[in-house]
């Protein structure tokens, strides 16, 4: 007997017959309705119940595709029957699923053409609840296992069923949202389809417009977001190779102090840089003021707009591309230096001919992140823009402001998609392949090329500069949160600590008083339950990628990659239009932000994943499988086991990630479910600097926590590795 | 203790099996082979021959693009690696790191789901089997090279499959433990009666370890026989180049006697009677082994004059090259009390049992 067969079936029936098969109003966790007319309630009823009672007859063909596999339950894997049974209610199941529920909505059908062709249907239905999702997930399974049946990647049921997982949630949750939100900038206010008025939108003078050049008028917001991309991108690679460059090659003793600067970007909500930037170069902020006393001039506002944002995103970034680059210059063969000073190079010579050549891939990669990440960031613009408007603000005031025009928002949302696709994919094409291509094992005895002085000095002092600028800017963080108002009286006060954070004690034991408590338990609940789930599909992912063949793996790789170059705005709009209606009713629920966090961070997993699978010798996975373990068992035993600091790096990472995030966030969050960082830029939009940044401060506190306290762990975790008396010594 | 390791050892069977990586990359083509029951084959060729490919298709670790394999009666050709009763020894020995010696013996085992004690017992007489009970609690990392060598061996073992692979299972190994090892794994074989497929480029360990050889080329079978075979009796010069040196020389088939088994090959002023191998009068090529020529002072008749041309003393003989106008000549003497002189003129005649003809 098939056993992946029988237990597909019994979710699937489990799905049908007894979860609520509708999407619940009180929330996936609510159990109101087991109390509550179930299962006769026309709300609650499982599929069987509700057809049971003639209701949703449009739902009964779904049982027959569910039943359908039994037929062949005791058949032979090799029976041809059995692969075509199973595909056939499995891909006519998931077919018929997804039509009926796109199909008729919560108005009846949802074309005109369904209504004239079938009359009115005088009915309606919900989003997908429990069962509907259970039922789609057993069908899906029925397609895989009858796919893999077939002898696809040699008949791996395990192997087959990841990968049909993984593209049904990169379908359902990146590609339906964004493809939805193309169709919708093609529409007009009445949703008729008009080409015309899309392009009309798509080359309005707001966007493309070029006045900057010619009058005293801003540009359109492309050319703003472009130009402020090209700078950060240029510039975070210059400083992050000056930084690579002494870190590694220096010969300084204190170089590798450098290194917890990597952090520092991950564990920094975006906006928070920009907020530190105000308290310094602000209106009254500490450095403007000081400068307009001394000169005796008036104060000005000029860091609002571009200046701040730059300054802003370089602090932010730099950070990424120095993690990039100092792999990078890790990567370079001492050898290949030694070989070029023995040939009567200098250093200057050879730091010019061999070395900064062997680096110009690592060089664009980095600046096509950089490019990336200021063309996403939505903190630091909204907090810094002034008159500078960028293609990520002005997607979140089209939804949320006066205006509330989604067609807008979607047509700048293609705009800032066609920017970052383009660069993601200029990266993948050019570079993909080196990417994954560390050095390994092999000694290279050489030893790297110390730098030529012309390099050496102005390094150091743009380093100097970078630290000291980096440590004021935390410090003003830190500081500003126990000011009393930033600029008009400076004396110190735990004031916004007490209003965020307060605590009391009533009669039911602690009373969280504070006005931030609601947020930051919202804040740890969803970031603690996306994480996991982030790892999960990533390191999955990262499996299928690394270890197996299969056709269409290219397409694959870029399909679970592209939402890296999805920028967070542009997640946010396509999922609220998507999200909003049935069958996927998920806007101002806490799932909607699960899951843009899951698929926002996907990539983070897939690369920690990839770079520690590869270092995992295959013929640990083929030993395994030769002893008669299967793919799933080897999963389990022995590629876990054996990623556990990945696993581990993966999980804080993706938790701190839905902790700082806000760009998708801001679209997704509701009264119920607002996240800290929501919370935070509402109050700077309020002027409250003091609680925003004290709020801030906790945050960074909080994750700084987590990440040593995993640094810690992970430090010790058991590697089988020998360790050399030599090396047990602490240095 | 009772567990006893058994056999199950069973023959594996190659149907015209091609192996295409890509589009492009022909690993294995149209080869057929047949390994018995219990016999120890190797499969020796030059790096990229396809060796480890054809291994691999036998533990379905590959899948075959056209042809079909056999393990005992059964058609495997589409089983998938976990699905058949064959283990491996891996060249890196692939043992799990995060478990030590017993859980890496037995993880094949707990696998197939056998009792706690059934468990125990196979493992402790798998390890007992290589040498190394007590060294349970141990952890891969904390063992020598050629420990780790073992416990690989028992991990494979323990599973009594019916067909047990070894891909180039002593490179990792110094010099002097190579020998004690393939020792080792030979008096194993020899003692289950298991079935054993072993992969080296090595044609020394091949000759010492095998019951049959299959040598292979270009993705091909270039000849498979017993060591003595193809040492004595090459196919072509490729065999006998690769299996042994040997000194391949243009020769004259004058005449093929009537029971076509006598040939009357002339080289240069020498002429001999060989076994003619189903060789056609004609041009052909003749190999010697540098042990087989002798090189004496005076003309025997059948010989050819030269001079020693290259003299080295490599401790337990002498090694000499010797230029006549028919070639050069890489002979070996175990004679190092008589050394011959650089310059010295020579005559080169061979042992009986010495050349063998070869197709051109
Ligand atoms: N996974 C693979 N993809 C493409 N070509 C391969 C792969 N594995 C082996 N080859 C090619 O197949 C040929 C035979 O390889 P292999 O069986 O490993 O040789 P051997 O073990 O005899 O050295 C070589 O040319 C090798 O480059
Ligand atoms: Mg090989």
């Amino acid at each position: 007997m098939s056993r992946t067969v029988a237990l597909w079936v019994t979710v699937g029936l489990l799905g049908f017959c007894v979860l609520p098969w509708y999407v619940l109003e009180d929330g996936l966790w609510s159990f109101e309705w087991l109390r509550d007319g179930y299962p006769f309630d026309l709300d609650y009823a499982p599929g069987l119940f509700l057809l049971l009672q003639g209701e949703k007859l449009w739902l009964a063909p779904i049982p027959f595709f569910l039943l359908l596999p039994i037929l062949i339950l005791n058949a032979s894997k090799r029976n041809p029957l059995f692969n075509w049974i199973l595909c056939i209610a499995g891909g006519l199941g998931l077919f018929y699923l997804l039509a009926q529920g796109f199909s008729i909505g919560i108005r009846g059908w949802n074309a005109e053409i369904f209504t004239q062709t079938f009359g009115d249907l005088g009915d309606r239905q919900f989003g997908f609840g429990y069962g509907a999702m259970l039922v789609g997930a057993a069908f899906l399974f029925f397609l895989t296992t009858g796919i893999a049946a077939r002898g696809v990647v040699n008949g791996d049921v395990f192997v087959v069923g990841s990968i049909g997982f993984v593209i049904g949630l990169v379908s359902l949750f990146i590609l339906y949202p964004v493809l939805n939100m193309l169709s919708s900038a093609l529409q007009d206010n009445d949703g008729a389809y008009s080409f015309s008025l899309f392009l009309s939108k798509f080359f309005s003078d707001k966007i493309w417009g070029l006045h900057c050049v010619t009058e005293n008028r801003s540009c359109g917001v492309a050319w703003n977001s472009l130009i402020l991309a090209l700078c950060v991108g240029a510039s975070t690679t210059l400083l992050g190779l000056v930084f690579a460059l002494v870190a590694t090659r220096s010969g300084l003793r204190q170089a590798h102090l450098l290194r917890p600067l990597t952090v520092l970007p991950i564990i920094t909500p975006p906006f928070v840089i920009g907020l530190a930037i105000i308290l310094l170069f602000g209106l009254s902020g500490a450095v403007t003021t000081f400068v307009a006393d001394l000169l005796g001039t008036n104060p000005t506002r000029w860091v609002y707009g571009l200046p701040g944002i730059l300054i802003a995103q370089m602090l932010s970034f730099t950070p990424i591309a120095f993690l990039v680059l100092i792999g990078v210059v890790e990567g370079v063969s001492p050898s290949m230096e030694e070989a070029s000073q023995t040939l009567r190079a200098s250093r200057w010579q050879t730091f010019k001919t061999v070395s900064l050549p062997l680096m110009r891939p690592g060089l664009a990669n980095a600046f096509l992140l950089g490019f990336i990440e200021s063309m996403a960031d939505f903190g630091n613009p909204l907090v810094l823009g002034g008159n500078y408007d960028v293609l990520s603000t002005e997607i979140f005031f089209a939804i949320v402001g006066a205006q509330n025009d989604q067609g807008k928002a979607a047509v700048l949302a293609i705009v800032l998609l066609i920017f970052t696709l383009s660069a993601f994919y200029a990266q993948r094409r050019w570079l993909g392949k080196k990417s994954y291509t560390t050095q390994t094992g092999k000694g290279d005895s050489g030893i790297p090329a110390s730098l030529p002085r012309r390099i050496l000095f102005p390094s150091y002092v743009l380093v100097a500069i970078w630290g000291s600028f980096t440590l004021v800017v935390y410090g003003m963080i830190v500081y500003g949160g126990f000011v009393e108002v930033w600029g008009l009286n400076h004396s110190l006060t735990f004031k916004h600590y007490i209003t965020a954070f307060d605590i009391g004690f009533n009669d039911n034991g602690i009373h969280f008083k504070g006005s931030a408590w609601d947020s930051f338990w919202t804040t740890l609940k969803i970031a603690a339950t996306a994480a996991p789930l982030t790892a999960a599909v990533g390191l999955v992912t990262a499996y299928l990628l690394v270890r197996q063949n299969f056709t269409g793996k290219h397409a694959f790789e870029f399909g679970t990659m592209l939402s890296f170059a999805i920028p967070g705005t542009v997640i946010g709009v396509a999922y609220i239009l998507a999200f909003n209606v049935p069958p996927l009713e998920l806007t101002g629920t806490g799932v909607i932000l699960v899951l843009s966090f899951i698929f926002r961070n996907m990539p983070v997993g897939i690369r920690a994943g990839i770079a520690s699978m590869s270092q995992l010798d295959k013929s640990l996975d083929e030993a395994s499988l030769t002893l008669g373990a299967n793919t799933w068992r080897t999963f389990r035993e022995i590629i876990l086991p054996l990623m556990r600091p990945a696993i581990v790096a993966a999980l804080v990472f993706s938790f701190v990630r839905a902790m700082t995030a806000i760009s998708a966030v801001i679209f997704l969050v509701s009264a119920e479910h607002n996240m800290a960082t929501s919370y935070i830029i509402g109050r700077v939009e309020n002027n409250d600097y003091g609680i925003a940044i004290a709020y801030s401060t906790v945050l960074i506190v909080v994750m700084l926590t987590a990440v040593s306290l995993t640094q810690l762990l992970v430090g010790k975790s058991k590697t089988g590795r020998r360790v050399s008396s030599a090396n047990a010594q602490p240095v | 203790m009772t567990a006893q390791i058994e056999s199950k050892a069973a023959s594996v069977e190659f149907k015209q099996v091609t192996k295409i990586y890509g589009s492009e990359v022909t690993a294995v083509d149209s080869v057929s082979l047949t390994v018995n029951a219990g016999e120890l084959v190797t499969l020796l060729g030059p790096s990229g021959c396809g060796k480890t490919t054809t291994l691999r298709m036998i533990a379905g670790l590959e899948m075959v693009s056209s042809g079909a394999i056999f393990i005992g009666d059964k058609d495997v050709t589409l089983l998938p690696a976990t699905d058949r009763d064959v283990s491996m020894v891996f060249q890196s020995y692939a043992l799990f790191p995060h478990m030590n010696v017993f859980e890496n013996v037995s993880y094949g085992l707990r696998v197939s789901k056998l009792s706690k004690q059934e468990i125990a017992d196979k493992t402790n007489t798998g390890l007992e089997l290589v040498g190394l009970s007590g060294y349970g609690n141990r952890l891969p990392s904390e063992l020598s090279g050629g420990q780790q060598q073992r416990v690989a061996v028992a991990r494979a073992l323990v599973l009594e499959p019916q067909v047990l692979l070894f891909d180039e299972p002593l490179s990792n190994l110094d010099a002097k433990l190579r020998r004690q090892v393939r020792e080792e794994i030979r008096e194993l074989q020899t003692n289950l009666g298991l079935t054993v497929v072993y992969v080296t480029h090595d044609q020394e360990e091949a000759l010492a370890v095998s019951d049959r050889i299959i040598v292979m080329r270009n993705a091909a079978i270039a000849q498979s026989g017993s060591p003595r075979d193809l040492y004595e009796q090459p196919a072509d010069s490729f065999v006998a180049d690769f299996i042994g040196e040997a000194n391949i020389m243009e020769a004259n088939i004058e005449a093929v006697d009537a029971s076509n088994e006598l040939a009357t090959v002339r080289l240069g002023e020498m002429q001999l009677q060989l076994p003619s191998r189903g060789i056609q009068p004609g041009s052909a090529k003749l190999a010697v082994r540098p042990n087989r020529i002798l090189l004496n002072q005076t003309d025997n008749g059948a010989s050819l004059p030269g001079t020693v041309h290259k003299c080295t003393y490599v401790g337990n003989h002498m090694e000499y090259v010797v230029s006549t106008n028919h070639g050069d000549w890489f002979a070996i003497s175990d004679d190092v009390d008589n050394v011959k002189e650089v310059g010295q003129s020579v005559f080169v005649s061979f042992r009986d049992r010495g050349p063998v003809l070869l197709p051109d």
